[in-house]
């Protein structure tokens, strides 16, 4: 077989397991019994444990305001007796800040390393686009370091484009 | 940022390939739709043909398919076969090493450090579905227009 034929091949079979294990994933709000799975996720990711961050944004972003703060996890429903975590996503409505209209904004996301590629990401992006969206916003707006490919290339994948606000810095003398 | 007709038509290209995964079409195919000529075209498929990003298929019906992973090619890589992305560049000789010279290369790149993150995380599958939507769009403004 040609490296072309199968990489064709490579890619369609992907697109297929894709949308099978998609339908496995279950989105629904985070409770006190996700953290420490949240807590584990996230320091296998980032090599840096951070347990009182994440209790914090807990109580700010899964217990308060809810109508417009939205901590969603994402779990796998293949095996109802073992359910494991996927991956979270956290967003919120943000209005006025440097005159913007209300918008979505996404600021944490993340996915399990072994659940990449299997539409995890898409299905906690789609959610929390619904729970904006019922908020009455309709823009969604987020920032990614731009050498960081893996989250450029998904979310372009997902329509997201450079948006009105560009981030400025400078180093503090 | 101006792309030159090559890049363009590179471009072009390779999304009517990626629109139709597993045919083939001629230069005279692709042409047609942006008015350009086959003899134009098909020097940049040439270029991409040598690069892997397409391959020519031989005999009647005969013409171009999709080599790559359009997930996985990005407009940076056919792009980059055409031109240099790092083409905002200040030219000064001796300017250059003047902190003036340095601080406008501070800004130029920083031009081309947006583009090349804009080009390189926009697969040729992204930029696929940018295309069916805006034509979703334009299609839903023209219905808006005429009702």
């Amino acid at each position: 077989m040609s490296r072309i034929r199968k990489e064709a091949d490579l890619a369609t079979a992907a697109k297929t397991r894709e949308a099978k294990a998609e339908a496995h994933v279950r989105v629904r709000r985070a409770r006190t019994a996700d953290m420490a799975k949240v807590i584990a996720l996230d320091a296998r990711i980032t090599e840096l444990p951070k347990p009182d961050y994440w209790t914090d944004v807990f109580r700010r972003y899964g217990k308060q305001r809810l109508n417009e703060r939205f901590f969603l996890v994402a779990e796998s429903r293949a095996d109802k007796s073992n359910t494991q975590l996927l991956g979270f996503i956290i967003g919120e409505v943000r209005a006025w800040e440097f005159g913007s209209t209300p918008c979505g904004w996404v600021f944490a996301l993340s996915v399990d390393p072994n659940a990449r590629l299997h539409g995890t990401g898409r299905a906690l992006l789609d959610a929390i686009s619904v729970e904006f969206k019922k908020a009455g916003v309709n823009k969604m707006r987020t920032m990614v370091a731009r050498d960081t490919l893996l989250q450029m290339l998904f979310f372009r994948s997902e329509g997201m484009m450079a948006g009105p606000y560009i981030q400025l810095e400078k180093d503090l003398e | 940022m101006r792309l030159q007709i090559s890049t363009q038509l590179a471009i072009f290209a390779v999304l009517e390939l990626a629109a139709r995964e597993g045919q083939q079409l001629s230069v005279a195919d692709i042409g047609e739709k942006y008015g350009v000529s086959s003899h134009h075209l098909a020097k940049v498929m040439h270029v991409m043909g040598r690069a892997g990003l397409v391959r020519s298929v031989r005999g009647a019906g005969g013409g171009y398919q999709l080599a790559g992973n359009a997930r996985r090619t990005t407009l940076l890589d056919v792009v980059q076969l055409f031109e240099d992305p790092n083409s905002v560049e200040a030219d000064g000789g001796t300017a250059d090493a003047t902190a003036e010279g340095q601080a406008l290369r501070r800004v130029l790149s920083e031009i081309d450090d947006i583009s090349r993150a804009t080009l390189g995380s926009i697969t040729i599958a992204t930029m696929r579905k940018l295309v069916d939507r805006t034509d979703k769009s334009s299609r839903a403004n023209t219905a808006s227009k005429r009702g």
